[in-house]
């Protein structure tokens, strides 16, 4: 399928974004600017700014940790992103959730999970509400292959495709959980063959090519709204940066890294912008100073803005606070 | 015996080191233990002795626990890891309802004596989900043990003594502890039975019930008890608290006449409401005061680190809660 210019040039503007929020946050936690905990997503944007454009906004996402690039393209707003990372007032859960727990239902973003292979269940949970409610919306579930070894994701996906729900399981596969090559952990060749297991259609895409990615995305989303169930995306790519912020991955050998750092899908889409003359690189220059921008301006925001006070520990315990000697 | 300066961190691994070379039975799984991703406990341990008894495994809790206990039933002796205590409720089930239960249920007929190590994090600012002290949750279960270590020699010794138990133990980490150091006998026969309190430091004011990292606050609050208000205050470390070591808490509180329990975990319906009960049911009418409790705050730990600084213990905490049981009605009466 062929993109129109507009979108394509969409898709550039979310991937640059993304890549600024990630690399500003990595500049200015190296430089002990600020601190925060986070698992940076440099590498992964071209994933995430396809379901920036393919996603309806009422479609519903359920992501992890490693959510910084897949809560931009749906989205939520840098601040609330910023905010909740820094634990800050203005962070989209005040601060208390913290970079790990961030949710904005109104734009679609119904949880983020610490616990591997956690989301997909919930993901089951959000396509059946959709169905009971005879809406057409459809909920996408991202998470890395390691997730995929866990129980709870193989009880997610039998359901899932017991029930013909309206669910995409899209697995942004980075060939690590942690330190561990992912395919020692499985036997599988491919982490898309999994699906046969279950009944429903697997599909694995270059996860650098935001173009590939999407056209598989649409297929699959297509596919749900219209009842047919749910499909596995297999999106290849890898983590700039390893697991956590800090990681110096020793792990990896080298040569598999620097052969992903040439694979890197921000510039890659880049160079096909000017070869296919979609854009000028003027222009790509100004999309990329525009996103330095709108970081910069959400990081100052956030810094100013305060740490939530004492009175936020005992607020939304419960719906109504119960009492509890401190 | 020789003894060494090292963190608690080595001394684990000194621990698990000399288990796999002294016992063929002996071996390790856990998500991302073996070399060159490991960077805990088991850090080497893989390339001393191979990846078959160091051994990587998927992220599966649940199959990882539950292979521990397949194999523990048929004699070998497993030590799983759960990297993060918050991932051991996916584990649960197989902890539970197979390695707790399987002595009784088959009346002794097959036994799981498995090692389930795991690691509490919290002053991270990582969250809910990533923070959580929750030994009293298998307190609760019959037929697990449950340990807790404070120093890397208790450490060393408790885990050695966990692997080769007979019955299956919950060996409990605290990440914030792993770096601190101190001496360590290296004999690999040196081990720390189960179920013996060790009073880390004597007093005779008030007697502050502790274990794992609250053992450190505990000691930090006694020493501002001794300085700043000549209070003498002693530390009893309960090292497992099951076996629950009740004659060394006991007497060291039928001799203060005071206590403050201080853990962790969150304190509604905490380790401490037992061991209170306990002191009570024994103490009763020896007592100044009633026992106070220290405990974290009963929320979900939060991110934002100026709030999750507010939920924990802290000597200051300990310092006042002893200060409270010295001051109660009664111990005024009797001057
Ligand atoms: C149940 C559970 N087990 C272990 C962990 C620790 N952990 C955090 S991320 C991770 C690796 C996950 O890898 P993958 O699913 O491929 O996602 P990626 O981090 O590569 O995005 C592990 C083991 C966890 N958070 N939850
Ligand atoms: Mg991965």
């Amino acid at each position: 399928m062929t993109r129109s210019a507009e979108v394509q040039r969409r898709i550039y503007a979310l991937m640059v974004l993304m890549k600024a929020a990630d690399d500003r946050l990595s500049k200015g936690i190296g430089t002990g600017e600020f601190i925060c905990v986070y698992w940076p997503s440099r590498g992964q944007e071209a994933i995430a700014a396809a379901m920036g454009i393919s996603l309806r906004r009422d479609d519903q996402l359920v992501t992890t940790y490693r959510g910084l690039h897949d809560l931009i393209g749906k989205g939520v707003p840098l601040e609330e992103i910023y905010g909740e990372m820094m634990g800050r007032t203005l962070g989209a859960s005040r601060g208390k959730g913290g970079t790990m727990h961030i949710a904005n239902p109104e734009a679609g973003v119904m949880l983020s999970t610490g616990i591997v292979g956690a989301g997909p269940p919930v993901g089951v949970g959000l396509a059946m509400a959709a169905k009971r409610k005879g809406l057409d919306r459809v909920t996408v579930v991202s998470f890395g292959v390691g997730a995929t070894t866990t129980g709870s994701f193989h009880e997610a996906a039998n359901m899932a495709a017991l029930w013909d729900l309206p669910v995409v399981f899209v697995c942004q596969n980075n060939l690590y959980a942690e330190m561990t090559p992912t395919r020692d952990t499985m036997k599988l060749e491919h982490v898309a063959d999994r699906a046969a297991g279950y009944g429903m259609p697997g599909v694995r895409v270059d996860g650098n090519d935001p173009l590939a990615v999407a056209t598989a995305l649409d297929e699959a989303l297509n596919k749900a709204r219209h009842g047919d169930g749910p499909t596995f995306v297999e999106c290849v790519t890898f983590r700039f940066r390893g697991h956590y912020f800090g990681d110096r991955m020793r792990y990896i050998p080298k040569d598999q890294l620097d052969s992903a750092l040439a694979a890197d899908p921000v510039p890659r889409f880049r160079a096909h912008l000017l070869d296919t003359g979609v854009a000028t690189d003027e222009e790509l220059t100004r999309v990329e100073a525009v996103a330095a921008q709108q970081v910069e301006t959400a990081l100052q925001t956030v810094m100013s803005a305060d740490a939530p006070s004492i009175d936020e520990l005992d607020r939304d315990v419960y719906a109504t606070p119960i009492r509890f000697p401190v | 015996m020789d003894s060494k300066e090292m963190t608690m961190r080595e001394a684990l691994n000194l621990a698990l080191d000399q288990a796999l070379e002294k016992d063929e039975r002996v071996f390790l799984l856990g998500e991302d233990i073996a070399d060159p991703g490991a960077s805990g406990p088991t850090a080497g341990l893989s390339t001393k002795y191979g990846h078959d008894r160091v051994m990587d495994t998927p992220i599966s809790e649940a199959a990882i626990v539950g292979a521990a206990i397949g194999a523990a039933i048929d004699g070998l002796l497993p030590v799983a890891e759960i990297m993060i205590m918050d991932f051991i409720g996916i584990a649960a089930d197989q902890i539970i309802n197979n390695a707790a239960k399987l002595r009784f249920m088959t009346a002794g007929r097959t036994t799981a004596p498995i090692t389930v190590r795991t690691q509490v994090y919290g002053g991270l600012a990582t969250g809910a989900t990533h923070s959580q002290t929750l030994e009293a949750w298998f307190m609760h279960i019959p037929g697990m043990k449950v340990i807790v270590p404070s120093t890397p020699r208790d450490g060393k010794g408790l885990l050695t003594s966990a692997i080769f138990d007979e019955d299956p133990c919950l060996f409990v980490e605290t990440i914030r502890l792993q770096g601190q150091k101190g001496p360590v006998p290296t004999d690999p026969d040196f081990a720390i039975p189960l179920g013996q309190a060790d009073v880390k430091r004597p007093g005779t004011d008030v007697t502050l019930i502790c274990y794992g990292r609250s053992v450190h606050d505990a000691l930090a609050a006694a020493a501002t008890l001794q300085d700043e208000h000549a209070v003498s205050a002693e530390v009893v470390d309960l090292r497992t608290l099951v076996p629950l070591d009740v004659d060394t808490m006991v007497s060291s509180v039928r001799r203060t006449r005071r206590a403050v329990v201080v853990h962790d975990a969150v304190r509604f319906a905490g380790p401490g409401a037992e061991i209170v009960a306990t002191l009570q049911a024994e103490l009763f009418g020896e007592l100044e005061a009633p026992v106070e409790r220290v405990g974290a705050r009963f929320v979900p730990t939060p991110a934002a680190a100026a709030l999750e600084a507010q939920v924990y213990p802290s000597p200051a905490r300990v310092v006042q809660a002893a200060q409270r049981t010295l001051q109660s009605a009664k111990a005024g009466i009797h001057g």
